[in-house]
């Protein structure tokens, strides 16, 4: 596998190479499988959601790729590193379901943060705050406390401040989980404009099919008890897409399969 | 979600922590300093606002200090009375029960004449003024505070910091203020004074030795306060111990700073006035107190509690102004 990698050159090199990735956590009630064996890989510039129902391991994993857990088996690579190595390469960002802003900075020192922690000059911090505030549409927030925003704005706000350090690879964890529908409908569609024009490797969890089915190139489908990977569907929706696909046959097909694929998991 | 943020929640319930600690000092400042009331304004609209209940408040209070005056004093006026083989009238007693030079309790009119002697009449570097004792204890109070919360930040800096120091020192922490400070204090200076430690240092050893604790138990609690979620975001910034101290665990701790610190400068000022005590009555509210007990002069026993109470309640004060100049710039609402 291995030197298969390598003759294919570091650009075919998949970003998240998962090979029979297994974790384990020890509890006062016996050990229980969070993942099982799962392998899979995530392709430069892949747009791939994690779905399943709650204790299916989807979040898990996502924080075992971002060196938030360890594993107990098998093999992870992050950018052919070790997802530790990548963590301190800052070779991801990271968006939590909650936006967990900084209470006491405003929104673009919240954003700027990770720059200062990386070390980075104030110019160009400033440089890059401008720029991805703009990106998420928050220019004019820059001043302002966290409280001040809405919800949504404020989960914006913590896309720009992931992205600020400019990661190869974005990692969100369930980020309009706790936003309503009409705001959610609206940042998976910001969310989808950014990725085409930011060409970045997304790896999204969630656990709402249509939101999957819309924003994926590829939707893994994960199932409870143990946690473990039982359907990878591939979608070929055109890449300038509106909100208006979810009426077309071949989304409602995708939509039927996952859905299937949930329900097989749980029986 | 601000509501929810963790920031926030803890400084609503270390505002509530300080109620009472705030509150009393409060009452005692409007005891000396509120006196205006115009019973011309409308009874609704005065009980309205704050300065409307406070005042009234402040009025019962005076009366029962009356009443208490007239009834602790009234043995010996007739025995004065007596002596002289004076007759007397009701009035004349309870006059009389107000005027002593030596009064069981002595009434708030006798208190603010004796404040009024003290600290307008007197110049300041006079050891009759008591501008010049409240300067002295206040000294050691701030040295004691200053030194104490000091030594508290850093016990909980690495209580939070090392594993061996949280399982070591906390109980050594915990352990140190089940010693009655102050009732073992006067032993404690007269050893320090054998030692050569004389004046200033060993009245703030008293203070420092009652601070360091509300700050250190606090802070370990304020620097423990940023929620998982928090800290797993500094963890995917790759930030070092000390990024994730400065930039995260110390403005969330803040409120319980601000919090801890208010207890804190009170119980200074205490220990400072009872390390004065045993001191040969040199200098300083404590030995106004002493000598005050020592000659049955309770009036100017009173004169330097109000002056205690009105030096904490500005200490206090003063530390809520700092808190809210602080916690605007940092964005609360």
């Amino acid at each position: 596998m291995k030197t298969k990698v390598q003759a294919g050159g570091v650009s075919q090199s998949p970003v998240i190479d998962i090979q029979d990735l297994s974790l384990v956590f020890k509890t006062a009630d016996g050990p229980v499988n969070a993942l099982h064996e799962i392998s899979l890989t995530v392709q430069r510039g892949d747009f791939v959601s994690f779905i399943g129902p709650s204790g299916c391991g989807k979040t898990t994993l996502l924080r075992v790729i971002a060196d938030l857990e360890q594993p107990t088996g098998g093999r992870i690579q992050v950018n052919g590193m070790s997802p530790h190595e990548a963590r301190l390469a800052r070779a991801y960002g990271y968006v939590f379901q909650a936006a967990a802003l900084y209470p006491w900075r405003t929104i673009e020192r919240n954003v700027a943060l990770p720059l200062e922690i990386a070390g980075i000059g104030r110019d160009e911090q400033r440089r890059r705050v401008d720029q991805f505030l703009e990106l998420v549409e928050l220019q004019d927030f820059k001043k302002k406390f966290p409280w001040q925003l809405s919800g949504g704005m404020q989960q914006r706000a913590s896309i720009a401040r992931a992205l600020c350090v400019r990661p190869e690879l974005l990692l969100m964890d369930e980020p309009f989980g706790a936003l309503d529908e009409i705001v959610r409908d609206h940042l998976n569609e910001q969310l989808l404009k950014l990725w085409l024009k930011t060409n970045k490797t997304i790896v999204f969890v969630t656990h709402s099919i249509p939101e999957a089915v819309f924003l994926s190139k590829r939707i893994v489908v994960m199932s409870p008890r143990p946690g473990r990977v039982i359907d990878i569907i591939d979608t070929n929706f055109p890449t300038q897409r509106t909100l208006d696909i979810r009426e077309t046959p071949e989304f409602i097909e995708i939509a039927h399969r996952v859905r299937e694929g949930l329900r097989s998991g749980h029986d | 979600m601000p509501e929810k943020s963790p920031f926030f929640r803890q400084f609503r319930t270390a505002r509530e922590f300080v109620t009472i600690v705030h509150d009393n000092v409060h009452v005692m400042n409007q005891i000396t300093i509120n006196t205006s009331y115009t019973p011309l304004v409308s009874w609704q609209r005065l009980m309205a606002g704050s300065a409307g209940p406070v005042t009234v408040m402040v009025i019962i209070l005076i009366v029962i200090w009356y009443i208490a005056v007239i009834f602790m004093n009234t043995p010996w006026q007739i025995d004065k009375f007596k002596r002289a083989h004076q007759q007397w009238t009701t009035w004349e007693l309870v006059q009389g029960t107000m005027q002593q030079r030596r009064p069981v309790i002595p009434a708030p009119h006798q208190v603010l004449v004796e404040l009024y002697k003290t600290v307008v009449q007197k110049n300041v570097t006079s050891r009759r003024s008591l501008v010049y004792h409240s300067a002295v204890t206040l000294s050691s109070t701030l040295l004691g505070f200053l030194t104490g919360g000091l030594l508290g930040i850093f016990l909980a800096v690495g209580i939070v910091h090392v594993k061996s120091l949280d399982k070591s020192l906390m109980p050594w922490i915990i352990a140190s203020q089940t010693i009655p400070i102050l009732a073992i204090a006067p032993m404690v200076i007269v050893v320090l004074g054998a030692i050569g430690l004389k004046g200033l240092i060993p009245k703030s050893i008293i203070s420092m030795y009652l601070c360091f604790f509300p700050v250190a138990i606090s802070m370990v609690k304020g620097l423990r306060s940023p929620d998982p979620l928090q800290l797993d975001l500094m963890r995917t910034f790759s930030a070092s111990k000390s990024q994730v101290f400065f930039k995260l665990r110390w403005q969330s701790a803040l409120p319980y700073l601000f919090t801890s610190l208010k207890v804190s400068v009170a119980i200074s000022l205490v220990g400072a006035i009872v390390a004065e005590l045993p001191t040969g009555a040199q200098a300083g509210l404590g030995s106004r107190l002493l000598a005050g007990s020592y000659y049955g002069q309770t009036v100017q026993i009173w004169a330097a509690l109000v002056a205690a109470s009105v030096l904490a309640a500005g200490l206090v004060s003063l530390i809520g102004v700092v808190e809210r100049v602080v916690f605007k710039r940092m964005g609360a609402h």
